[in-house]
């Protein structure tokens, strides 16, 4: 099947304008007589129950934290993009546009990115209006500083936690409306089935985290903005309770997953330090700009660093790239780490490291310099691994920390089942094959805010509400389906824990669908995978019970959907034979290590429909055009 | 770097199986923890063990382990997040205690918090505080230009202190009368402080104090335990800057 | 009214009130140290213009009774509901900024009022056995006299010595806590103010014990 995601033709410039005018409109009197649901409260769900609420929709919101305040929209450091062009360094919403479908490698729509870039202004306009406390400067004006490569000082921010402060700007609109009636919150509630009627979108199934008990919620449509999957890595920067449960039972519904293997790793995250480890810990970016990453030359090198002498380090980037020496992108960064650690090179525990040096920084700029600037994730630094990096370098490795594929949306942000629509991370929208420092928390706030109140309109216009209600069979046997699952994990009593399984699963994705893949690494996936969800099934150990608040068992529901979804992971970086922005089949590369894109055959967002468990899941294309930026390669030279 | 010795633990933990099971201390012991464990991978090992007893583990709640969610809660050795100045649960570490040491973990203990499960507490509370006026009322779109109201540096940067709550309740938590002052102060500080806020300042500290009082928070007696136990190091003035705009609130 | 039902009310008008005895402690201290002979007619003449208009003096006692009750009042409402604000006490306390002072501001200040009742007992009714009351002609008491002979007896003294601890501990706390209620202090004022208000408590107690000592000690003689 080609799909269609029904962009608006014409004029890139005019799109969205022309789009929201031919939307059709649901008359204020009858919003009210609309159920919607929203699934997550991260940026993105917190911020379309609040302003869907705002509209006078009926708003049911779930979140399975125990406040809408804690998704993990509010780990985000950096900042927030926008094209304000405050500093006058020749900005545009045209350059912001331009820039994200270069990042994202081709593999992004065009008019998608289009309304993303349009609507950041908006953006920073509504934060500030709700009381986040971006950083200023003296006079009182927006300050912003420069972020992830671009050539332009777009980035706004609020300390080093930007993300935070959106996030509890927009909690904050959800809590307005929660008091005012129109949203009504349910914490501690994990999705745990999509309900589809005759082929639409109804509703959905939760487990009460805290009783245990499953509760059916009808609604005319299903908001999902339950973020992304990169704990299917076990290891990465996401919360605990991050998962691809929510899309993967709407996947299992016949929603399509489009583009699974972009994934992005973040190349700046504190080394992992034993095997009992639960996550990792990102580092801000901006530290290259001041350390110079090296790995001894010797193998096992066991020295301590400042032992090493100068002719035993290998600065691998600035030897690789010397124009970008240690600025070089994410991902190529990312990669040369891997390389050196695989080469038996690696420093710290498990050799699972290089060395980020800022020796050479403090003699040129003095200690003081060097805290002032970076002084808060130097602390941070010490706090986890109790060495002090002003007088030892410290040891980075990379972690997975976004995932740039999702569910397959067209450009009302509504998947392939009708009624069911997927915003923010959660969908493969606007990043391509790779995201930009400082887009995620705009493409959240984007959809939340700025999309979704249209387009679900449109939507709303042409069914009339209230149609199916919770007594409805299908939802009874959603319960029953969950039930069961919930039933055989209990019943299994095997000898493994759930961690175990995950931190297999994890360990075969990071070692074979990591950050460079080969067809044979993901063939070795394809039967390991299996196998592994096969023993998982049999020999699992969830103790407690499914009438109780059970860590364990939702821990095993999450692990299980990984199980099946590492799988289809693995299957699209196969099938995708090129290398792409966080997509690096090492077989794809160029002399010098750039990715080598192939425009000819895979200039497509490859979407996945749900086959069964252990079926061949069928692939469907949706073909790319670029119209206003034209393909070309990516070049760090 | 790594090192191989190890710490054998005694824990008293509490455990309760729900919010009306009285509840009571149980003995674990924790065994192989390494100076790098953070406390709540401690906790993951005791559990892993727990599963494979076949005994329930340890609920306690926790989700981004970085030190932002304020998901995690726990009184240890009688300080919530474990008396490490500007630390949460997750990001204390093991290296903070010593071989053979006896630790006692507790659940945030105040009446505004019934007690979920074992370490896991009902927090909705302050979300209701938030609810009753923790906002400015602007409307989706529409709004002015984020450069249309200056606000200097000095200003923003007070209302940023202020925003750094994560929400976690510590200041609750280590409140000996269970009052939720320094939560309550931020945001309303945050917000009176910006002038998007101003306008709504008397009625918004005058709804959310009310709300404090209604979940059955206790009242402050200045003892400021609540500022020793915030991992966000939020500071007391930001309570007599609360007290200060509700007293204004009177006469407004 | 929000000052009396709501939390913060509640405080302000207990920090208020609160504010209102410590002014009346320092004039009472100055009043009394009259007794040093510094003002022409030493302390009888201070206490004989004291009560030279009745009206005056009864206003003035109404006004102090209000605020000593509302003070008392709110302080034993808000130390019962703030009892149960943490229905149970971890098993390890450790407190990391509340003082000995702070804690126990219920009982310091119930011991002040015992110590304020028995001292209106003694010196404004006298009705307390044990000391010499000489009148002058007019009828008037001579207060010097009185209060010489009392504090020669050393419980008399031990219970002035035991208030005025009390009203220390209380102060301690009570002058950096009203400010605080009263939003008078920010992250550079309060430990200044809490230094201050521990020397301010501090000045109340050599002050008002400076009295009873120098008669015990025998250096004020009737």
């Amino acid at each position: 099947m080609i799909l269609d995601g029904k962009c608006p033709t014409g004029p890139i410039e005019q799109t969205w304008d022309k789009h929201r005018f031919d939307l059709k409109l649901v008359n204020p009197a009858n919003k009210r007589k609309y159920n919607v649901i929203v699934v997550g409260t991260g940026l993105a769900g917190g911020a379309a129950a609040a302003s869907l609420g705002e509209l006078g929709y009926n708003v049911q919101a779930f979140c399975y934290q125990d406040s809408p305040r804690r998704a993990h929209s509010i780990a985000a450091q950096g900042g927030i993009n926008a094209a304000k062009n405050y500093p006058n360094d020749g900005d545009s919403i045209y350059r912001l546009f331009y820039d994200t479908i270069k990042g994202g490698d081709f593999r992004a729509r065009e008019a998608d990115v289009w309304r993303l870039a349009q609507v950041s202004n908006n953006i920073i306009d509504q934060c500030v209006a709700q009381g986040v406390p971006f950083a200023r400067d003296y006079a009182g004006y927006l300050d912003n500083r420069s972020f992830g490569g671009a050539q332009v000082s777009r980035t706004f921010y609020a300390r080093g936690q930007t993300g935070q402060q959106l996030l509890l700007g927009a909690y904050s609109a959800l809590s307005r409306q929660i008091k005012a009636g129109t949203v009504k919150m349910y914490n501690r509630r994990e999705m745990l089935d999509l309900v589809v009627v005759d082929g639409v979108a109804r509703g959905i199934t939760v487990r009460n985290l805290v009783t245990g008990e499953l509760e059916s919620y009808a609604a005319d449509a299903v908001c999902l903005c339950t973020g992304g999957y990169v704990n299917v890595f076990y290891l990465s920067t996401n919360a605990m309770g991050c998962s691809v449960t929510a899309n993967w039972k709407a996947h299992k519904k016949g929603a399509l997953f489009a583009n699974p293997c972009y994934t992005q790793i973040h190349p700046t995250c504190i080394p992992q330090a034993g095997d009992y480890q639960s996550k990792l810990t990102l580092m801000s970016e901006s530290l290259r700009n001041d350390g110079r990453c090296w790995a001894p030359k010797k193998k096992g090198d066991t020295r301590p660093p400042n032992q090493i002498p100068e002719e035993d380090r290998d600065y691998y980037l600035e030897r690789k790239y010397p124009s970008f020496g240690n600025l070089a992108p994410r991902d190529i960064a990312s990669r040369a780490a891997k390389e050196q650690c695989d080469d038996s090179r690696g420093v710290g525990p498990g050799g699972r490291g290089v060395y980020l040096d800022f020796a050479d920084s403090i003699k040129r700029l003095s200690e003081d310099t060097i805290r002032e600037r970076y002084g808060n994730l130097f602390e941070m630094y010490e706090k986890i691994t109790d060495e002090n990096a002003y007088k030892v370098p410290m040891r980075i490795y990379p972690a997975p920390h976004y995932s740039m594929g999702g569910l397959w949306v067209d450009y009302n942000l509504m998947s392939n089942v009708p009624g069911l629509f997927v915003l923010g991370e959660a969908n493969f929208s606007v990043h391509g094959a790779n995201r930009l420092g400082a887009s995620a928390l705009m493409q959240g706030l984007a959809d939340g805010y700025f999309v979704i109140p249209y387009t679900i309109g449109g939507y709303l216009t042409t069914v009339k509400p209230g149609q199916v209600k919770e007594d409805h069979a299908e939802f009874k046997k959603s319960v029953e389906d969950v039930n069961s699952d919930v039933n055989k994990l209990l019943s299994i009593n095997g000898k493994r824990t759930v961690t175990d399984f995950t931190r297999e699963l994890g360990g075969l994705m990071w070692e074979n669908c990591g950050m460079a893949r080969t067809k044979e690494s993901l063939e070795k996936n394809l039967k390991k995978i299996p196998a592994l969800r096969e023993e998982f099934w049999k020999n699992v150990k969830v103790t407690g019970s499914g009438a109780d608040f059970n860590q364990q068992l939702e821990n095993a529901g999450r692990t299980a959907d990984f199980l099946e979804f590492g799988e289809l992971m693995c299957r699209d970086a196969l099938h995708r034979n090129e290398s792409c922005g966080g997509h690096f089949r090492s077989e794809y590369q160029y002399d010098d290590g750039e990715a080598k894109r192939d425009d000819v055959n895979f200039c497509y967002v490859g979407a996945w429909e749900f086959k069964g468990v252990n079926a061949e899941p069928e692939l469907h294309k949706e073909p790319l055009q670029f119209e206003n930026v034209h393909l070309a390669v990516r070049s760090y030279k | 770097m790594s090192d191989h010795k190890t710490m054998t633990l005694t824990l008293i933990v509490w455990r309760q199986k729900n919010a009306s099971d009285p509840g009571k201390f149980e003995t674990y012991t924790a065994k192989n923890i390494t100076d790098h464990h953070s406390f709540l991978e401690m906790l993951d090992c005791v559990n892993e063990d727990l599963i494979l007893e076949g005994k329930e583990p340890i609920v306690f709640d926790h989700d981004c382990r970085e030190g932002i969610c304020g998901m995690c809660s726990q009184v240890i050795n009688g300080a919530p997040h474990g008396g490490q100045e500007r630390t949460t649960v997750c990001q204390l570490h093991m290296r903070k205690f010593k071989d053979g040491d006896t630790i006692y973990i507790e659940p945030w203990r105040a009446r505004a918090f019934p007690i979920v499960k074992d370490l896991v507490v009902d927090r909705t509370a302050l979300d209701t505080i938030i609810q009753a006026g923790g906002y400015t009322s602007c409307h989706t779109g529409g709004v002015a230009d984020g450069n249309a109201i200056l606000i200097p540096k000095p200003v923003a940067d007070e209302a940023m202190d202020a925003a750094e709550c994560v929400g976690c309740g510590a200041c609750v938590a280590g409140c000996p009368n269970g009052a939720a002052m320094l939560f309550t102060g931020a945001k309303v500080s945050q917000l009176s402080l910006l002038p998007q806020g101003k306008g709504e300042a008397a009625a918004r500290v005058k709804a959310m104090t009310a709300a404090m009082t209604e979940c059955g928070f206790g009242n402050c007696t200045n003892h400021y335990e609540c500022q020793a136990a915030c991992p966000k190091g939020i500071n007391v003035k930001f309570i007599a800057r609360m007290n200060r705009d509700f007293l204004k609130a009177q006469f407004a | 009214m929000q000052l009396s039902s709501s939390s913060i009310g509640r405080k302000i008008l207990m920090a208020v009130t609160g504010q209102v005895m410590i002014l009346f402690a320092l004039v009472h201290l100055i009043g009394n140290t009259t007794i040093f002979g510094w003002l022409h007619g030493g302390i009888n003449a201070y206490a004989e213009h004291l009560h030279a208009l009745p009206p005056l003096v009864w206003a003035f006692r109404l006004f102090m009774l209000a605020a000593v009750s509302i003070h008392i009042w709110f302080g034993i409402q808000l130390t019962i509901e703030n009892s149960g604000g943490r229905p149970q006490q971890y098993a390890v306390k450790s407190t990391q900024k509340a003082t000995f002072a702070s804690e126990n501001m219920i009982w310091s200040g119930l011991l002040i009022l015992a110590f304020i009742v028995y001292h209106l007992l003694h010196f404004t009714m006298k009705l307390i056995p044990g000391m010499v009351l000489t009148t002058d002609p007019e009828g008037t008491v001579n207060v010097f006299t009185m209060v010489v002979s009392s504090f020669q007896n050393v419980f008399v003294c031990a219970i002035y010595a035991g208030g005025m601890v009390a009203l220390f501990l209380h102060l301690t706390h009570g002058i950096q806590s009203s400010s605080q209620t009263l939003g008078c202090s920010n992250n550079r004022t309060l430990p200044v103010i809490i230094k201050a208000g521990t020397l301010v408590a501090l000045a109340f107690l050599v002050g008002y014990l400076t009295i009873p000592l120098s008669i015990f000690a025998g250096f004020l003689k009737g």
